[in-house]
């Protein structure tokens, strides 16, 4: 195997200029986030305290087994919306008493740990990687139930999370629900889908109807522990397995749940040695094209992410807008697809059509590192069979059954997005990487489109076109789309997995690698590898 | 003459060991004897053959002459190795031993007799020339006249005067009367004590001499008539009576006086017709006169500072001397190579006053310095119980000067590693590093003038705890990267959206430690107990050695772990941490206000019942454990809600005892 070498010269000015913008966009990443860290705010935080009760996130740490890694999805899941950036649930990837799960907490600072719209969808993405990758699940309980004004987009979809929980089970995927607090009405029914459920005691309350609502119902004088509590579950309706005496015993039951459900990972374990690239990680703050009409050598990346710096190109020569190859990731072998100058010509879809038909035959998971402007335009190429071998590439990444893992490293625009296995292609895994855009097309290009299209209609029509006020109209559309293609605002909208330094790549992927070789990985057959 | 051709070591510990060594050297095979608790014990395993002697008391295995003859009998042994302790000093069993025709490596019973009693051996001695104190005797039956024996104490003893127990030991019964105003009374009481001690009333007094030099000379005879000395050791260095830093020669002997010493050494020996290795001690005032003591008819602990500066093995000199040849030409005209010091390890607190320490011994190792020479008793895994001595090993270090060996030692015993118990080596460090003692300007009274436990940490600094926390925080989580079933090349503790840290709780002397920290990109940050460790450093961390630079000096600790105990050493000293468990079992806790054994013991009183209103500081309930008794009191005022034993009940280290709630105020 090749060993990469790199023509980056960190001292630069185009480094320079990369890395201020990248720093920049991180510290911008890093206030967003500390709105999510803080939830509710102190205020809510401290009243929480006050109660005896740890925030979500103390839960998970403590759940977590000490030191491992823990890989938190959809960080800034409802920015930029009326709701807190985070959506009031924290979910994960961790691992508990050595095994990997998903992880689920409400945070109950946030209005009481209510669901809104984008606390669903947050929500069931979590519930869709422990399906797919046949990951336990650990829901860490603390809800009002339903954000009711909002219900009309949630109620009838949130029947999935049960679905969910209930399919898990019935794959054989362990999943438990810890009960810090409330869990009522619907949500009674994440304790009552679980395999396992700990009620902490004088704290959880699971039940459809709590007093009032059974006094209107029946007349029926009832107090919170009757109809829910831990010791009720625990003694009379048998809801609960375990009595928890405090939250951190509850996490204790949990942890010791884990460590008993004789958990195998059905993927091969990783086959490669594991070492580090030769190249400093955080060199990819230099290398990150600060605009995305710069491209940027994926191999540059790739000497900073794959073992050792090693990458076995797959047709070097041949359609060079796209780099193929193999290479491995913490001791994984994986295909990787990487856009090297934007556009996709049909020579570029052809070679990654083969490239995902032979990964498929050897059962080898996919990288995608997005970094393109869409499929090439014009006479030539239209003439060419663009559409067809576009169709290709979507259609083999569509029929690919080896896991995806797909990282936007500065641009995914157009059909591009689709041939390098963008959300609707189902990737396992998507992650964004903080500087990069993500829109049919730029903001500019977009704009300009439609500047020309209204200068036509007007001429067709035979109107007068107004100049100036195309001049105006363009410029807010471009700002729109700017702002609608930034990574907070895709991410705020569940388009990936979360948005993340580009110096964690490496590390992002090994975990994400690591939890899609827990199901079994095995390739699309029927037919042979066509040479296209 | 006779030749041994099998040994039977009548020991237990490091002496057993140490005489193996000697006899395998003589081409001697060695038989070991072992109780319940020894079966797996080192010198079990370097003797050729071993016979199991069933019990674990010394009651019931080391001190039964019976059992320990048959052993030899079982297995041929034509001689028996006493040791020290044990039957070394029983007369009645040299005998026994005659009578089955087996050679004790030891002096004729008629030696160890004569020096049985304190009162005839000072006789004996006063009449061989031997200088000693002059002393009264009031036997068992005699009345006591007040005036008259103040009358006899001023004319024959001066004051001070020690009243003390005939047929006593280990500082029972003994008092110190500085004039004749409180002498009637603590002769009275020393009586009493006398009889219900030791069932005979037989008192001496005799001179006082406060805070004397502990001087000892070492004398060797075989049965051709040769009596030598082989020079003095000095054991001034003293906690309850009891040796722990032994020297030779005395910084304070010079020739002429080495040579009185020796010279009153041998005609004590002489006086009781002595055979083989023998000690006689003498207690010597800051004049430098020195007054007869006892004489020790058997080889002493101490005796490897002797070796170290004479180059003889004292237990090849016995058993040549048992086969009955002379004592060679080496013995007989024996000179002074330089300076050797001997520190005792002992397990034991010695902030809870030397109380004895148990445990597994699961490291114990001492660095190879030039001159070192260690003479244990354990090795790794060596369960240290409450049936006997608690001395560890003997760490000897031997020099040109006094000066290179207390160096060479302090060093030693400072980087040692020793975990598992409680050791009284802080002490051992803080007195060889300390002015006086390095000036030899030393006496009994040293560790009265010096306190033990300022000595003990008088070489620890102050961010000891602190560093070696971080570094047990730092170990424990490389082993626990280490040991991930998944994910173990992920970055430690890696968070996409970190929020908290990783914590580790450990306790240390009673105090919690809370270490924080978190990775970042290689980078570290620490807090202890809330205290930000700016400038903390990671150069390497692994489950056994960690790097560290903290507060700007870099520094190695080594780590070790077993089960939730943390031993950290560096050159900050040595820390044994007890880590909190992240997730304790509901129930698993004490209730607030329990009283814990402070030592694996035996309950011998209960003072209160269930529902007795105590003070602080009250009695509750009384343990006996290594022959003394621990009063475990109410450590607040309050009522006893529970009481979880009853007496003759055997406890472990930690366990409840009894309960006593605060009373609300």
């Amino acid at each position: 195997m090749t060993t990469l070498r790199t023509a980056v010269d960190p001292r630069g000015d185009q480094f320079q200029e990369n890395r201020a913008v990248q720093e920049a966009a991180l510290a911008e990443l890093e206030q967003q986030l500390d709105l999510a860290r803080a939830g509710g705010g102190a205020k809510y935080g401290d009243r929480h305290r006050a109660r005896g009760k740890m925030l979500a996130r103390e839960r998970i740490e403590l759940l977590l087994d000490r030191d491992a890694p823990f890989l938190e999805f959809s960080s800034l899941a409802a920015w930029g919306t009326q709701f807190t950036v985070g959506a009031s649930i924290v979910t994960g990837l961790g691992v508990v008493s050595g095994v990997e799960c998903v992880i689920i907490a409400h945070d109950p600072t946030v209005r009481g740990g209510t669901m809104n719209p984008y606390t669903l969808r947050k929500n069931l993405r979590a519930l869709d990687i422990a399906k797919t990758n046949r990951l336990p699940v650990i829901n860490l309980v603390e809800s009002g139930g339903a954000d009711l004004p909002t219900q009309s987009e949630l109620f009838v979809a949130a029947g999935k999370i049960f679905q969910g929980l209930s399919e898990l089970s019935g794959m054989g995927v362990p999943t438990l629900a810890l009960v810090f607090g409330n869990s009522t009405a619907g949500g009674a029914y994440v304790p009552g889908m679980c395999d396992y459920a700990v009620l902490v005691d004088q704290a959880a309350k699971v039940f459809l109807g709590g007093p009032p609502l059974v006094k209107m119902a029946t007349g029926e004088e009832s107090d919170d522990e009757e109809l829910g509590g831990a010791d009720m579950h625990a003694r009379v309706s048998g809801l609960a397995d375990h009595f928890a005496v405090d939250e951190r015993d509850a996490l204790r039951i949990g942890r010791q749940i884990m460590s008993e459900i004789n958990w195998r990972k059905h993927g091969p374990a990783p086959s490669h040695e594991p070492d580090a690239p030769l190249y400093d990680e955080d060199e990819l703050l230099g290398i990150a094209a600060a605009d995305f009409r710069v491209p940027v050598d994926p191999k540059e990346v790739l000497a900073r992410v794959v073992d050792g710096s090693r990458f076995s190109e797959y047709k070097p020569l041949y359609g060079s807008s796209l780099v193929t190859g193999w290479a491995s990731i913490h001791g994984y072998p994986v295909g990787i697809l990487a856009n090297a100058r934007g556009v996709l010509f049909s020579e570029e879809a052809q070679k990654g059509t083969e490239f995902i038909m032979l990964a498929n035959q050897l059962d080898i998971p996919l990288v995608f590192l997005q970094n393109c402007t869409g499929f090439m335009v014009g006479k030539d190429y239209e003439q060419g069979g663009i559409i067809k071998d576009g169709a290709k590439m979507i259609n083999a990444v569509t029929n690919s059954t080896v896991p995806h893992l797909t990282i936007n490293i500065g641009a995914s625009f157009g059909a591009g997005n689709y041939g390098m296995s963008g959300r609707a292609y189902d990737p396992r895994f998507m992650f964004t990487w903080v500087n990069a855009k993500l829109a049919v097309m730029g903001g500019s290009q977009l704009a300009g489109v439609l500047s020309i299209v209204g200068k036509q209609a007007a001429e067709a029509a035979g109107r007068e076109f107004d100049l100036e006020a195309d001049a105006i109209k363009t410029k807010q559309i471009e700002e729109q789309i700017t702002a609608e293609s930034h990574s907070f605002f895709t991410s705020a909208r569940l388009y990936d997995d979360g948005v993340i330094d580009p110096r964690d790549t490496r590390t992002v992927l090994g975990m994400a690698l690591s939890a899609v070789h827990t199901q079994v990985i095995e390739g699309r057959r029927g037919y042979g590898v066509f040479r296209m | 003459m006779a030749t041994i051709s099998k040994l039977l070591i009548a020991n237990r510990g490091e002496i057993a060991s140490r005489i193996i060594r000697t006899a395998r050297n003589l081409d001697i095979a060695c038989v070991a004897v072992y109780s319940d608790a020894d079966a797996d014990a080192p010198w079990v395993h370097e003797a050729d053959e071993a016979v199991h002697l069933p019990g674990t008391s010394p009651g019931d295995t080391y001190l039964r002459s019976d059992l320990v003859l048959a052993a030899a009998k079982a297995t041929g042994a034509d001689a028996i190795h006493p040791g020290y302790g044990f039957l070394s000093e029983n007369a009645d069993f040299a005998r026994e031993c005659a009578k089955a025709d087996v050679i004790f490596v030891g002096p004729p019973p008629e030696a160890i007799d004569s020096m049985g009693s304190k009162i005839e051996a000072k006789k004996i001695m006063a009449d061989a020339g031997v200088p000693v104190l002059p002393q009264v005797t009031i036997s068992d039956d005699a009345s006591i006249d007040g005036e008259a024996l103040a009358a006899r104490v001023a004319s024959d003893i001066g004051y001070p005067v020690l009243v003390k127990a005939a047929y006593g030991g280990g500082g029972r019964g003994m008092r110190i009367v500085n004039d004749a105003d409180g002498l009637l009374e603590a002769v009275e009481g020393a009586r009493r004590e006398a009889v219900t001690s030791f069932g005979n009333g037989t008192i001496f007094l005799e001179r006082f001499l406060d805070s004397p030099r502990h001087i000892e000379v070492q004398i060797f005879a075989d049965t051709q008539g040769n009596v030598v000395h082989l020079f003095e050791r000095e054991c001034s260095i003293q906690r309850r009576y009891q040796k722990i830093i032994e020297e030779a020669p005395s910084p304070v002997v010079d020739e002429a006086l080495r040579e009185e010493l020796g010279t009153a050494a041998i005609a004590a020996g002489k006086a009781i017709g002595y055979v083989g290795a023998g000690t006689a001690e003498f207690v010597m005032g800051s004049d430098g006169r020195f007054y007869f003591l006892e004489v020790n008819t058997r080889l002493q602990v101490e005796h490897p500072v002797t070796e170290m500066i004479t180059g003889l093995d004292l237990v090849r000199l016995q058993l040549l001397v048992a086969e009955g040849n002379p004592l060679p030409e080496e013995a007989l005209n024996a000179t002074i190579n330089g300076h050797a010091i001997e520190v005792r390890l002992y397990a034991e607190d010695v902030a809870a006053g030397f109380l004895p320490a148990t445990g597994t011994v699961h490291g114990f190792s001492v660095p190879d310095l030039p001159g070192i020479r260690v003479d244990a008793g354990v090795v790794d895994g060596s369960v240290i119980s409450v049936h006997y001595d608690a001395m560890l090993a003997k760490v000897i270090a031997h020099g040109p000067s006094r000066d290179d060996a207390r160096r060479t030692l302090a060093r030693a015993l400072a980087d040692s590693r020793l975990h598992g118990v409680v050791t009284n080596r802080e002490l051992l460090v803080g007195i060889l590093r300390e002015p006086e003692f390095a000036a030899g300007t030393i006496d009994t009274g040293y560790l009265g003038r010096h306190d033990p436990m300022t000595l003990a940490q008088s070489w620890r600094a102050p961010e000891t705890v602190t560093v070696h926390a971080i570094a047990a925080a730092l170990a424990d989580q490389a082993s626990r990267r280490e040991t991930a079933r998944v994910l173990e090349h992920v970055p430690t503790g890696w968070r996409n959206v970190p929020s908290g840290f990783q914590e580790a709780v450990y306790g240390f002397d009673g105090d919690e430690y809370d270490v924080r920290y978190r990775y970042s990109r290689g980078a570290i940050e620490v807090s202890v107990n809330g205290e930000a460790q700016p400038g903390t450093t990671v150069l390497n961390a692994s489950p056994d050695v960690v790097d560290l630079k903290v507060g700007g000096v870099r520094r190695t600790c080594t780590v070790r772990r077993v089960d939730d105990i943390a031993f950290v050493d560096s050159v900050l000293g040595a820390t044994t941490l007890i880590e909190s468990p992240r997730f304790p079992e509901p129930g698993s806790q004490s209730a607030p206000g329990s009283l814990l054994a402070p030592m694996p013991g035996t309950v011998v009183r209960i003072a209160v019942e269930t529902g007795d209103a105590v003070k602080a500081g009250e009695t509750v309930v009384v343990l006996e454990a290594m022959k003394m008794e621990h009063s475990v009191s109410a450590p607040v005022d309050g009522s006893v809600s529970e009481i979880d034993v009853s007496v003759g009940q055997a406890v472990e280290l930690g366990t409840v005892l009894a309960v006593v709630e605060e009373q609300e105020s």
